[in-house]
């Protein structure tokens, strides 16, 4: 890297040397600062799903220290649990704030994740040469809800409780070493002081650190291949003299100062949580988690948090319980196979024609009713519903290859197009 | 855990709506932790009529006095009556034991119950105005609320007695019981009340009384609601300024995109 010209000024000249004397002793940093930053060349036309990558990457990191302080105080032993985090609400200087910063986080995680995957869906961010970013962002979503699930059963109240003898039992479907599988997990018959201790390890150690190789992963996927955009122009074919390209912006500054701004009206409306609803009426926080767990009440209906009731309801939805299982995690495992099933020779939604469109805002419709299904009490009709919309879940996937290639396309421009 | 999940999934199969009772409709409570002189009524009213049975185990004297603006001397002299030291929490004065021996199971402690009820404050306010006098049961009330708990009308002397006035279930056209609109008390549709004996407090009165303790269990549950309402305003003031500012710089970069 060249030296820095020290400019003018007092702090540039400091920051000069500073970066200079970097440089000298560790000449890669500059490379990989130019790579990820200065010179990776974003298209231009980002509009505002592409802020979700950056802002999982904020939650993330609130994640991760609100995390560390929560655990200077919370007592992971199924005596102590429930009461340690009452105690963080009310004597821990601050403690509340953490604590709901912490909570919060977890929801704000997958409605940033959830958009952040609807983008790539949209704008088939998913198809060649992307598929790994893809792949690895599935990864990170699949480990994310197994992180999530942790977290949850932490607080030891009777939803962390009864969710994890729910959830745990799933593994005992499996034929033969189902049972096994399930004592294994707990430590013990059923969800108990040595499950809260085990959950814990993984929670706070264990997968963040996988999340964060995978993470790291996901970026450097991503940083090979470059980004997409909202048109699916491949930016990268059309170059100026010093092989920049000509619809491509340096992603510091731009984008870093756009994502400042994204993460300002992020963060107010996270506040507005915090300070104002912090349980969002019962769907970030629940009402029976804060009763103590206990083995010997089950309550009158046990349901996950909001970011898992589309694939609760699919699991309610069929009759056999082994059957069931293998459908919810069916229904995770076919986003892996995504950018083999479009078929479509363009990108971006925006080229495709009716009928990808209107199979797009189907999924979505019936994604939602699926978490709002997987939120109520079961009865005939919504499981009867819940069934539909599973079939139309699976469908969706299963009969992308033949519709995304009879649908009909337009051509796609070879530059970035100028509309808003 | 087995036969939970068989239970489940055959309803689920069955399709019949899980076991839920008949939902007593709430009345609202209108409770504001913000309302100071209401929150140290309903601390009194809770330290004399629900302590000597209920812990409030979360909460100490001391934060009482720090949020309620009363002095150390004034908790100890007219709150305390259990002997504990300031920084204690409030601990039932009846022993854990003797309560189980007596009502068959100890009375919960009230910390939370105002964020683990659907309804909060409203489910606290609607229990305390409606307790009735029932000979079927050894305690002699009865509130359908929440049905056949063991805990005895406490505050009998203030509102007075009141009995259950009830109607038959309807019958709907498919033959069927229809549907009680306020609920269902012992196999006839809830009406409402008719007072027996009139108490110390009227109507209103009463009310007042009923709302000062739920508002106080609404504060215990969560003391941290004061502070979040004291610093929430600023720091969205605060984000919103560096939005703003964000924007600025945001734009200024930009000029040279497009």
């Amino acid at each position: 890297m060249a030296s820095v010209n020290p400019g003018n000024g007092k702090i540039s000249g400091i920051v000069a040397g500073v970066s200079n004397w970097v440089t000298e002793r560790a000449p890669s940093m500059g490379g990989a600062y130019r790579k990820h930053l200065s010179e990776y060349w974003a298209p231009k036309n980002f509009n505002i799903f592409y802020f979700f990558g950056s802002l999982a990457m904020l939650v993330l990191v609130n994640q991760l220290v609100t995390g560390i302080w929560l655990t200077m105080n919370y007592k992971p032993s199924a005596a102590e649990a429930f009461n340690s985090v009452e105690y963080i609400m009310r004597d821990v200087e601050w403690g509340w704030l953490i604590r709901y910063m912490h909570s919060t986080g977890s929801s704000a995680f997958f409605i940033v994740v959830y958009l952040h995957m609807f983008r790539a869906l949209i704008y088939g961010s998913y198809q060649k040469p992307r598929e790994l970013v893809w792949v690895l962002g599935t990864l990170i979503y699949l480990v994310l809800m197994a992180e999530a699930f942790l977290g949850y059963v932490l607080p030891y109240g009777q939803m962390s409780y009864w969710g994890a003898q729910v959830i745990t039992s799933l593994f005992g479907a499996i034929p033969v070493v189902g049972g096994a599988l399930v004592e294994l997990i707990r430590g013990d018959y059923l969800i108990s002081d040595a499950t809260l201790n085990r959950f814990f390890a993984l929670h706070v150690v264990a997968l963040p650190l996988v999340l964060l190789l995978l993470i790291a992963l996901h970026l450097a996927a991503l940083h090979e291949v470059g980004s997409n955009n909202p048109d699916g122009v491949d930016i990268k074919k059309i170059k100026d003299n010093n092989g920049k390209p000509l619809d491509g912006i340096a992603f510091h500054p731009y984008y870093t100062v756009k994502d400042i701004f994204g993460a300002g009206v992020f963060l107010l409306l996270f506040a507005f949580v915090i300070f104002f609803a912090p349980m969002f009426g019962g769907l970030f926080l629940e009402y029976d988690n804060f009763i103590p767990a206990n083995p010997l009440v089950t309550p009158e209906h046990i349901k996950p948090v909001w970011y898992f009731t589309p694939f609760y309801a699919m699991l309610r939805a069929i009759p056999d319980k082994l059957l069931g299982v293998v459908v919810m995690g069916a229904a995770v495992m076919i986003l892996f196979a995504v950018p083999w099933l479009d078929r479509s020779p363009v990108k971006s939604y925006r080229y495709r024609g009716l009928l990808s469109k209107l199979l797009l805002a189907l999924f979505v419709v019936v994604f939602i009713f699926l978490g709002y299904a997987g939120y109520q009490p079961s009865s005939q009709l919504m499981t009867l519903l819940a069934q539909i919309a599973t079939a139309i879940y699976f469908l969706f996937f299963f009969t992308m290859p033949f519709w995304t290639r009879i649908d009909s396309v337009k051509p796609v421009p070879a530059r970035v197009p100028e509309h808003g | 855990m087995a036969k939970f999940l068989f239970a489940l999934f055959s309803m689920l199969a069955g399709g019949s709506v899980l076991a839920a009772g008949p939902v007593f409709p709430l009345e609202p409570a209108q409770v504001n932790i913000s309302d100071r002189a209401s929150l140290q009524r309903g601390a009194g009213l809770f330290m004399n009529y629900c302590s000597s049975c209920h812990s409030a185990g979360f909460m100490r004297y001391s934060r009482l006095a720090q949020d309620l603006g009363l002095t150390e001397a004034q908790v100890m002299e007219n709150l305390n009556f259990t002997g504990a030291k300031f920084g204690d929490t409030i601990k039932a004065s009846m022993p854990a034991g003797d309560a189980t021996t007596w009502f068959g199971a100890a009375p919960p402690d009230l910390s939370l119950t105002a964020r683990a009820k659907l309804g909060g404050a409203d489910w606290i306010y609607t229990y305390l105005k409606s307790f009735y006098v029932d000979e079927s049961r050894s305690i002699g009330w009865n509130n359908p609320v929440l049905p056949n708990a063991s805990m005895p009308h406490v505050l009998w002397e203030l509102q007075g007695t009141q009995r259950l006035v009830t109607a038959p279930i309807p019958v709907g056209a498919d033959g069927r019981p229809g549907h009680c609109e306020k609920g269902e008390v012992a196999d006839a549709c809830l009406v409402g009340f008719e007072t027996v004996e009139a108490g110390i407090l009227d109507a209103e009165a009463y009310d007042q009384v009923a709302r000062d303790i739920s508002n106080f269990l609404q504060y215990v549950a969560e003391p941290a609601a004061l502070q979040r309402a004291a610093y929430g305003p600023w720091v969205i003031l605060f984000l919103a300024f560096f939005t703003f500012l964000a924007w600025l710089l945001k734009a200024e970069y930009w000029k040279d995109v497009h």
